[in-house]
């Protein structure tokens, strides 16, 4: 059979989304998406009703499934929300508090009430144990195996679940790690543990313990999980492959994830991500800005060459309104992007100083913005959008929900307006540009941060909130061009469909260019790259694979490493210089200048095997096509300007590709608007996207 | 309504600057060489107007550049009015009276234009790992003997190096490669800054700062006035805080009193001079004292120069926190860091529901040194210089236990120990909280840490020592108790103690033991939850012996 039908499924945290795209003979493309409410305590049972749901629409049986891929946010729930298992940490002694420590510092200088956040493992959990490697990995002291031993009976009576093991520098050499393993397998076999030297193999042992208790924590409960949705879906007669999404945006095996359920904790946001590298590709754009503007966050997420920006550090369960710092610190694969406390439900109000405030608090879906009418009274960002006349309070949401303009107005003038002198249209311009302000400021400072810069980008917006804010966050960023794709409500779930199955391994490995090691980083890159071919055959099933090689350098002395890619073959001493030359070129391009007459050193490499993504066709040129008519006109304030003029409003699904609308105006769909900002003009593509640029761009 | 969008927008442009200066101190972070700068985060950025005046500062970076930077401005401004300047010019110091108060500090400012025509000036300050001399320790008997000295100078004129400034750096760094960088790295942040500022002024036709400058200070004036206002007006409050000292004791004094819509601070009966580096220049007197009133009492105003205005110190000639040139002040921070305890102590008597127990506050950082540089000929490891940053407990808090083994009032950040392990030849065989170390209290302090540190081989090496609180442990408030004192020595059966300030060596075979202070407690023990009590037990972080006889349980 020729055809082939997919389906992805996205548990989020208020809705399980579902997708499937099935092509037929003809090459034809056809998609199907509904979302469900997610069942927290049994999340399998959402995904199952979801997958029944999209089924009965595309008339489809569960058999003519060919492939289902899954993302969850689950193991970052139980993380949040401290729902993991009674999880014990076997370390070197005198290093019980590595965890607790951190990096001895306070994420805000001024807060004399702050809170860090709590190691998952309790003091009296962290077991101490002698021995010591040092950095080269020699055994200054040997392994006491008895004092391993001797913890079983202790972690039983405590009720412990499951086990991390880290030793310092654990991960240069495993031989301790695996022998305390080994003992403690022998006499209690059905106690998971996870190794510091597999989870994350990589130098800063704050960072990599965290890392392996986290996925200790969780693993019990996501095995589980995993078992229990894998025995249901074949219960209903799915007998396809069944893969996991992974936060670095590659696809893996449920006996992998069950294993390294750590690496799942960002998925939903990656699958956001791969999609806007789709469309990129779908485009031709070389450089993108991808804005996942939802309900209570905005992910701003930097796309160049039509592939995510990979990262290795991540923070989860931030305790401090999103403040970097404020989380547990993960290093696993994930795709780089920031996220701040900026949504429709983000609530407005003013500091000391008369300061307009927005978020991180969010109305959350209840009581909801105050426009709900169910009993919230204080302005979220919706209001604003609301009272700016952005919305239509009866054609909201496809008119599922109407919403209450006088309501929203009372709560803007009582909480922003009056401390200002402004009325309700004016401090809902003060809301609206403060947190499209916070979301550019986070797009530049997200720049900054990852060495690339914004200038030249087109935006890739999406999400409820994405397409309402876009232009003017392009504005202030100095992007001439927004991109409004469709399917933009399920984005991540359909991303998940484009993400190809695939493995990265990274390891720790230091040698400076002066004296580089070609032998000892040639038998590494072999050995990872043997790993990561071996974890992506299990899901290839024979499918052309590509691999990737990076290695991360900087100046010696530096802090900070730029990924430059190597050759995917073994090393010969010819290479060498260029690929220091390649890192002088990145280096210069992000920093201007180049520093004279340092070395650079290496401090690990990464390889990525992954099946080749299939080739997009590049969106054919379309003929200009008849202006649609406007459904209505709304009057419409200006963030800009603070004018108020009439904007027309277009429906959607009347507009057809080559048609052209000029800014201002909005064009309407069920799940959100776009807005078209004076100066701005509109052109459907041939992909059926919104194409909107601005002036002579 | 333009009155009202001019508001709005004003308000924007000031959440800009703060962004711009934001991306300034995260470039910085991204270049620098100094681990001090890039792990540790000892830095700190701003721009300002063509008067000088600070209108933002970066929310990264430490207090104790806290408007110590923002007076350096000025003194650059007396040298190299705002007219003289060129696009491309970079201006340097590390003068410890006209910047952060010791040599280990650069300070560079350069000038934003626009359109050809200067508009505001951005400043940054590193802490740079090496700058010569006797390097970070206590040991000089004046600023000359701690290090290169740079005058405010021009390091880059019209976007050119200034080649014989750059030869003097390199040659008087035992690090010069990781020197020069760092300059280059400070340079190009303030770049960076300028670009943005240039940029939000053509977004919205802006011809100069001073609206803009205007609004920020009357803001942010009238916020700071409005909290201090609500503190009981013109009672006295005083305090005293106990310091090691090198030679001798010191005692810091202050008496505080609202009054006018200012705090003033007069700092009469604090301890004379040292003759080794634990002196303070005044700036950093001011910058410390003012974080320590501000994390109180208005921790929510962005610094700038009105929002720190209303803060005034009178700190009396010939007293330790009014250091003269060409007195000895490397170490500055061992007694600096304790002045915000001591800003505390005072306003315990007029919000006591606001302040915290003393902690262990000055930072317990070992300057750590081996190979030839210590042993000679002898020596079995590679010469080595490293610094790593450390902590004891923080002090108890109203509602809320100390933190443990956390840097305050400080904003660096440690480096892990595999990543120093990879740097140096040394070995931590032990880095772990400080059992029965937190002061106790309704509330208890934060615990200490133990450290034990050798050198590979268990070679010989040497710390220049710089540890306080260890005759004076950190005080606890309205009934709590002390937290544990400080305690330096070596790992034989005697016990060994060394001093807690001045180079040592530590002999072969031999490790260094570091015992951090923990932080006072807040309130009677005896009215702690149990609960509290039976999980420090459990934790092992409380023995049952102290249980009992402190919090009566057990």
């Amino acid at each position: 059979m020729s055809s082939q039908a997919r389906l992805a499924v996205d548990i989020g945290g208020t809705f399980t989304d579902v997708a499937i795209e099935a092509t037929t003979g003809e090459d034809q493309v056809q998609r199907w998406t509904a979302k469900v409410l997610t069942t927290p305590h049994a999340p399998e049972l959402g995904v199952l009703e979801g997958v029944r749901v999209v089924l009965a629409r595309a008339g489809l049986q569960p058999s003519d499934i060919t492939l289902l891929i899954h993302g969850t946010t689950l193991a970052t729930n139980a993380l949040i929300e401290r729902k993991g298992a009674p999880t014990a940490l076997l370390t070197t002694e005198g290093f019980r508090d590595v965890l607790a420590l951190g990096n001895e510092s306070r994420y805000d200088q001024y807060d004399l009430n702050i809170e860090l956040p709590q190691p998952l493992v309790p003091r009296r959990w962290r077991l101490p144990v002698t021995e010591r490697l040092d950095n080269t990995g020699q055994v200054l002291v040997k392994l006491d195996e008895e004092a391993v031993r001797a913890w079983i009976p202790f972690m039983k009576a405590e009720g412990v679940q499951s086990l991390a093991i880290g030793f310092i520098h654990g991960f240069v050499n495993p031989v301790h790690e695996r022998r305390a393993a080994e003992i403690i397998r022998a006499e209690w076999p059905e106690l998971p543990i996870s190794l510091s030297c597999e989870v994350s193999p990589e130098m800063r042992e704050w960072e990599r313990f965290s890392t392996t208790v986290a996925n200790a924590y969780v693993q019990p409960l996501m095995a589980s999980y995993l078992a229990r949705l894998e025995a249901g879906l074949r219960s209903g007669g799915m007998t396809c492959p069944l893969f996991l999404m992974l936060s670095g945006g590659g696809l893996t095996t449920i006996e992998t994830a069950s294993r390294f359920p750590i690496r799942l904790v960002e998925s939903g946001p990656a699958g956001g991500a791969i999609f806007s590298a789709h469309v990129a590709k779908q485009r031709g754009w070389g450089k993108v800005l991808s804005f996942d503007m939802g309900g209570t966050t905005a992910k701003v997420c930097l796309i160049d060459d039509f592939a995510p920006q990979a990262s290795r550090t991540f923070e989860v369960a931030r305790v401090g309104r999103f403040r970097k710092g404020s989380g547990l610190p993960l290093r696993i694969p994930v795709i780089e992007m920031v996220e701040i406390g900026a949504g429709g439900g983000s609530l407005a109000h003013l500091d000391s100083m008369g300061r307009i405030q927005v978020g991180p608090e969010s109305a959350g879906a209840d009581p909801g913005p105050a426009c709900y009418g169910r009993g919230g009274t204080k302005p979220a960002v919706t209001d604003a959008n609301l009272t700016l006349g952005r919305y239509d309070a009866a054609a909201f949401a496809g008119g599922s929900l109407a919403l209450n303009t006088q309501a929203a107005e009372a709560a803007l003038v009582e909480h922003v307006g009056k401390g200002l002198g402004l009325e309700a249209g004016m401090a809902a311009l003060g809301v609206v540009e403060m947190v499209d302000e916070n979301m550019a400021n986070a797009a530049r400072v997200h720049a900054i941060e990852s060495a690339k810069s914004y200038e030249g980008r087109a935006i890739i917006a999406f999400g409820g909130g994405g397409p309402v804010h876009g232009y003017r966050v392009a504005e202030k960023i100095g992007v001439k061009k927004l991109l409004v794709p469709s399917g933009a409500g399920v984005g991540s779930a359909i991303g998940f469909l484009r993400a190809p199955v695939g493995y990265e391994v990274v390891k720790s490995l230091y040698t400076r260019f002066a004296s580089f090691d070609v032998a000892g980083v040639n038998a590494l890159l072999a050995a990872m790259s043997a790993e990561a071919s071996k974890v992506v055959a299990e899901g290839s099933f024979g499918a052309a694979t590509v691999e990737h090689r990076i290695g991360y350098m900087r100046y010696v002395g530096q802090g900070h490493e730029i990924a430059v890619a190597l050759p995917v073959r073994p090393l010969v001493e010819a290479d060498i210089a260029a690929i220091r030359a390649a890192y002088d070129a990145e280096y210069t391009r992000f920093y201007d200048r180049p520093v004279p007459g340092s070395d650079v050193e290496v401090l690990s490499f990464a390889v990525t095997v992954a099946t080749v993504v299939e080739d997009v066709e590049p969106a054919a040129e379309v003929a200009a096509a008849p202006a649609p008519k406007p459904i209505r006109s709304q009057q419409v304030r200006d963030t800009a300007t603070g004018v108020v003029a009439t904007w027309q409003v277009y429906d959607r699904t009347q507009m057809a590709p080559g048609a052209e609308v000029p800014g201002p105006c909005i064009i309407a769909e069920d799940e959100t608007s776009t807005l078209v900002g004076p100066g701005w003009t509109c052109r459907m593509d041939g992909l059926g996207y919104l194409e909107l640029t601005r002036g002579d761009a | 309504m333009s009155g009202a969008l001019e508001k709005i927008q004003r308000q924007i442009q000031w959440n800009r600057l703060i962004a711009v200066v934001e991306e300034q101190a995260q470039t910085m972070i991204r270049t620098a060489f100094s681990t001090t700068v890039r792990e540790a985060g000892d830095l700190s950025a701003g721009v300002f107007d063509l008067e000088g005046r600070m209108m933002a500062q970066a929310v990264t970076g430490t207090p104790g550049h806290v408007n110590s930077m923002a007076e350096a401005v000025g003194h650059f401004l007396k040298k190299f009015p705002a007219h003289t300047m060129k696009p491309g010019d970079h201006y340097i110091t590390n003068d410890p009276w006209l910047a952060t108060g010791h040599l280990h500090d650069l300070t560079v400012v350069s000038p934003a234009f626009r359109n050809g025509k200067i508009v505001g000036l951005f400043a940054n300050t590193a802490h740079i790992i090496d700058i010569g001399g006797l390097g970070m320790g206590p040991e000089g008997r004046s600023v000359f003997e701690e290090g290169l000295y740079i005058p405010i100078v021009k390091c880059f004129e019209a976007g050119q190096p200034n080649d014989t400034f750059f030869d003097f750096i390199r040659a008087g760094s035992r690090t010069p490669v990781e020197l020069e960088g760092d300059i280059y790295s400070l340079c190009a942040c303030n770049d960076a800054g300028a670009k943005r500022l240039v940029e939000m002024m053509d977004e919205y036709r802006m011809e100069s700062l001073d609206d803009l400058a205007a609004f920020i200070f009357d803001s942010s004036m009238s916020a700071t006035k409005a909290e201090i206002a609500k503190l009981p007006q013109s009672v006295v409050w005083r305090g005293e805080i106990r310091s090691d000292g090198y030679e001798a004791p010191v005692t810091l004094q202050a008496a505080m009193r609202a009054e006018g819509g200012e705090i003033v601070v007069d700092f009469a009966g604090t301890s004379g001079l040292s003759t080794r580096g634990i002196n303070v220049p005044p700036a950093y007197c001011r910058a410390y004292a003012c974080f320590g009133l501000k994390c109180v009492i208005a921790p929510e105003i962005p610094n700038n120069w009105a929002s720190l205005l209303p803060f005034r110190m009178e700190i009396p000639e010939g007293c330790i926190l009014n250091a003269p040139r060409p007195y000895p002040v490397s170490v500055r921070h061992v007694i600096g860091q304790l002045i915000p305890d001591l800003m505390m102590g005072c306003l315990a008597q007029a919000i006591p529901d606001r302040v915290n127990a003393e902690g262990s506050s000055a930072l317990w950082n070992p300057p750590l040194r081996g190979g030839s540089q210590v042993s000679g000929q002898a020596a079995e490891v590679e010469d080595f210089e490293i610094i790593t940053f450390n902590s004891g407990g923080t002090g108890a808090r109203p509602t809320k236990d100390g933190l443990d083994g956390i840097a305050f009032p400080s904003g660096v950040r440690t480096m892990p120990v595999e990543a120093t392990e990879n740097v140096a030849p040394v070995i931590f065989w032990r880095k772990e909280l400080r059992p029965d170390s937190a002061g106790p209290g309704k509330t208890r302090g934060g615990f200490g840490q133990i450290m034990e540190i050798g050198a590979k081989k268990d070679a010989e090496f040497a710390v220049n020592a710089i540890f306080d609180r260890v005759a004076n442990p950190p005080k606890g408030r309205f009934g709590g108790g002390e937290g544990a004192g400080g305690w330096v020595g070596l790992d034989d059966a005697n016990g060994t103690v060394l001093r807690t300030k001045g180079f040592q060596v530590i002999p072969k075979g031999r490790h260094l033991v570091l015992k951090l202070p923990g932080g006072g407690g807040m309130g009677d023990p005896k009215q702690r939850d149990p609960a509290l009590v039976a999980r420090d037990v459990a934790d092992g972080l409380v023995s049952l012996a102290e249980a009992k006889r402190v919090y009566g349980q057990g």
